[in-house]
């Protein structure tokens, strides 16, 4: 172990050094990560076309399509579809829903695909007028009516 | 005519800002001197002028003006008065002049009691300090008057959302604003010592109490806001990874190095240029979150309504202020001589050490929450939650912990670690070591399901708790001065809340179930009876409450009532969450709906050791107040010191 004290000049050389390697391995680190660990957003037709690979965590945002909620036996898994009017995806999640979570409007679950079911780790609902997940601020405005009315 | 008094006085504050500005900026001119003089006594104004128009605003929320738009978008006449203030700053607006209020009360303190600091630098400070405020201003004047009128009065106000209903609002948002704003006053501590090329112990003297200060109250907002988004949203979570949780943390991490990097700068005369660079980045971090939360850019459940002009504006001044701020380094850092030097085992380089490790997390989060952004605009949407955030903290978070149980142990500026002096340093830290070598075993053999990440940081948390407390090994007690006491209290603050949250995600029980009345069901080793269900009512809300009766490994009965509230202004609900604590854990109880058949869905959760996290937090905060308490004690013995020699000087007649 070195307990010189260095020169002047390369003390503050190695310092700076030091900080820059640690944040370029920081950076790469983090873009590395990101990559792997991101979770990507779906509409029910980009996943029916290119599911993601099982297991990986996403997120799926849609319509709850009409009279597709069923409440299972054990009182608090339900099952329900997800739909932009061209595909339609069967959500299985468990817990308590959210207050706005309601047939016909829209919702974004987090979750994985398993087989051909979207399992729900967490569903998010528009909250209130202000308060509406940013995914389905679009998706709202200009596809809800739509769909809405398609999927009566 | 309340509201026209307060923008008026608002403009008013604003003008002085600019005098503020120019006044500061001239006085650094060697023909400016006089003028120099305007500086202070300016800065005490703005900040009461500015204070007034925020207690106006104030006034107009409890007197519920239904002619002013704010109240009526934020406010409701059923209000508790206690939400009516806080309603005040539940939104855009009345949240940004809360800003400038604080920012400028902040440079009115500056004004009024620092002395020790040359004047030039001061000066320069003040008008660094007006020139961030201006920005505001405007922002305020121009995209987002509180005080804007409505044409048509409505009838009733539309309220406020029901989330923010609750104690919480009322202090978790100020507390972090003091943070975020006392950073804004190191930032200007740093440009003021930048332009007039004096970075030393003196400047770091004026500036440490603001960044204690200013990390004191974010570290004690950032526990509140966990704590209450633990109970208030009755997800059973404390730490979401949320944009505007980030927001906050960043700050934080930034205005950790910079607390230990500004207290090297003023008792070593090290790291000049790195404390400045650090004072820059701590309050672009703030703003960086100002920009994130008030754009609305990013999904969040504290986004208030979206506005790109706004977003735009943020970003604009968020260039304007870190750009020049930046150019100023780069123009300025060669020109700031080396400090004292240090070798590479000595509590300056553990402290560097640290430093870069935190600026790595810093990085590691401000990446991740940015990414977003930026796959958005390439048309990809994606999220960015704990899987990515966790592990990849951890690798710079583990080495952080093993240089803060060492780093205190070590001299300042060179150490030696062989014979006596090694024994007495390495022994008790390869005890410590050694704890956590066998908690980990421990924990992977007997419990292996548990995931890597939380054995690890159980194990780390009961190595860095005992070392924590090493440094006052062989000291007096009595005599320990404060600030040690505060360091090894934040020290162990962090060893118990990194305890508590690794509890929390390796022995969480969760238990979701559908309960008829006076069903049971068992929660890790609690029993819980849904007794009852009944109807209640508050000042502006209806409510279902449950009546759970728990018994905790067959003990007495305890009775907890979660209740579900349905908000009328505006229309909404809210789940309040019930909670039973006990030393070695909390009991977490939501109510949910009831089902189709009658059921009603209800979800447990079984804690161990939770509450640590909060009180880690709160320990940290304390080590902080201890900190900044020392040091005012001592400053105030030296000044009655000095009066002392003055008053004796005077009686000898001399």
């Amino acid at each position: 172990m070195s307990t010189s004290i260095i020169k002047p000049k390369h003390q503050r050389l190695v310092l700076v050094l030091l900080a820059l390697a640690a944040l370029i391995g920081a950076g790469l680190l983090a873009s590395f990560a990101l990559s792997r660990q991101a979770s990507y957003f779906y509409i029910p037709s980009e996943m029916a076309a290119h599911p993601p690979e099982a297991g990986r965590a996403v997120r799926l945002g849609g319509m709850v399509q009409k009279g597709s909620i069923k409440t299972q036996p054990d009182g608090v898994t339900i099952h329900f579809v997800v739909t932009d009017g061209k595909a339609q995806i069967p959500v299985q999640f468990t817990g308590i829903t959210p207050d706005l979570f309601v047939e016909g409007s829209g919702v974004v679950a987090e979750g994985r695909m398993d087989g051909g079911r979207f399992i729900a780790d967490n569903l998010l609902a528009k909250h209130d007028e202000k308060y509406v997940p940013r995914e389905m601020k679009n998706m709202t405005v200009t596809d809800a009516k739509q769909v809405v009315a398609q999927t009566k | 005519m309340i509201a026209e008094l307060g923008l008026a006085i608002l403009w008013m504050a604003a003008a002085l800002a600019a005098l503020q500005l120019i006044a500061g900026a001239l006085s650094l001119r060697p023909e400016g001197a006089q003028i120099g003089g305007l500086v202070r006594p300016v800065a005490v104004m703005q900040g009461v002028l500015v204070l007034i128009s925020f207690v106006t605003l104030i006034t107009l929320f409890v007197m519920t003006d239904l002619s002013v738009k704010l109240v009526v978008e934020d406010s409701h006449s059923a209000k508790p008065l206690i939400f009516k203030i806080a309603g005040t700053w539940g939104n855009h607006e009345g949240s940004m002049l809360m800003w400038v209020t604080i920012m400028a009360l902040a440079g009115a303190v500056v004004a009024l009691i620092e002395r020790q600091l040359d004047e030039r630098t001061l000066n320069a400070t003040l008008a660094g300090q007006a020139f961030i405020s201006l920005g505001f201003y405007a922002f305020l004047l121009f995209a987002s008057n509180p005080f804007a009128r409505l044409p048509m009065p409505p009838e009733e106000g539309q309220g406020l959302n029901p989330l923010l209903q609750d104690m919480g609002l009322a202090f978790h948002p100020p507390t972090l604003y003091v943070g975020y704003v006392g950073l804004s006053i190191a930032f200007s501590f740093a440009i003021g010592a930048l332009v007039t090329r004096n970075v030393g112990p003196a400047f770091a003297r004026a500036m440490r109490p603001w960044v204690l200060g200013a990390w004191i109250f974010l570290t004690l907002g950032i526990t509140a806001g966990s704590y209450w988004a633990y109970y208030t949203l009755g997800w059973g979570g404390w730490w979401f990874w949320d944009p505007v949780e980030n927001a906050s943390l960043m700050p934080w991490l930034a205005a950790t190095a910079l607390l230990h990097s500004v207290s090297v700068l003023q008792s070593r005369d090290a790291l000049r240029a790195w404390t400045v660079m650090l004072g820059v980045v701590a309050f672009s971090m703030s703003m960086v979150g100002t920009f994130l939360v008030r754009s609305g850019i990013l999904t969040s459940v504290h986004a208030f309504a979206v506005d790109p002009q706004r977003g735009a504006f943020i970003l604009a001044l968020l260039a304007i202020d870190i750009g020049g701020a930046l150019i100023l380094f780069t123009v300025r850092a060669s020109t700031v001589t080396e400090g004292a030097r240090f070798s590479f085992l000595s509590r300056e380089a553990a402290l560097v050490f640290n430093n870069v490790m935190l600026c790595g997390i810093l990085g590691i989060v401000l990446i991740g929450t940015l990414y977003p952004l930026l796959t958005e605009a390439y048309g990809v949407k994606v999220s960015v939650g704990a899987p990515y955030f966790n592990p990849v903290a951890a690798i710079f978070a583990i080495p952080m912990f093993a240089v803060m149980a060492i780093g205190p142990l070590l001299r300042w500026r060179r150490d030696r670690l062989t014979g006596e002096r090694g024994r007495r340093v390495t022994l008790p830290i390869a005890i410590c070591a050694g704890v956590v070598l066998v908690v980990f075993a421990g924990v992977e053999a007997v419990a292996h399901h548990i995931g890597i990440l939380p054995a690890l940081g159980l194990a780390i948390a009961s190595g860095l708790f005992p070392a924590s407390f090493l440094p006052l090994v062989g000291r007096n007690l009595r005599r320990t001065p404060l600030p040690v006491w505060g360091m090894v209290i934040a020290h162990a603050g962090i060893a118990v809340s990194l305890f508590g949250m690794a509890s929390e995600s390796a022995f969480s029980v969760e238990r979701l179930a559908a309960l008829t009345i006076g069903e049971s069901r068992e929660v890790g080793p609690w029993h819980v009876t849904l007794d009852g269900m009944m109807p209640v009512a508050g000042p502006n809300w209806t409510a279902l409450r449950a009546t759970v009766s728990t018994h905790y490994d067959g003990g007495a009965a305890t009775l907890l009532n979660p209740q579900a509230e349905t908000f009328i202004n505006p229309p909404g609900t809210r789940n309040e969450s019930a909670l039973q604590t006990r030393w070695n854990g909390q009991l977490y109880v939501v109510l949910g709906e009831q089902a189709l058949d009658g059921r009603w869905q209800m979800r447990f959760w079984w804690k161990p050791f939770v509450p640590l996290i909060w009180i880690g937090g709160g320990m940290i905060g304390f080590g902080g107040i201890l900190a900044m308490v020392g040091r005012m004690l001592s400053d105030l013995r030296r000044q009655i010191a000095k009066g002392k020699i003055a008053y004796r000087r005077m009686r000898q007649g001399r």
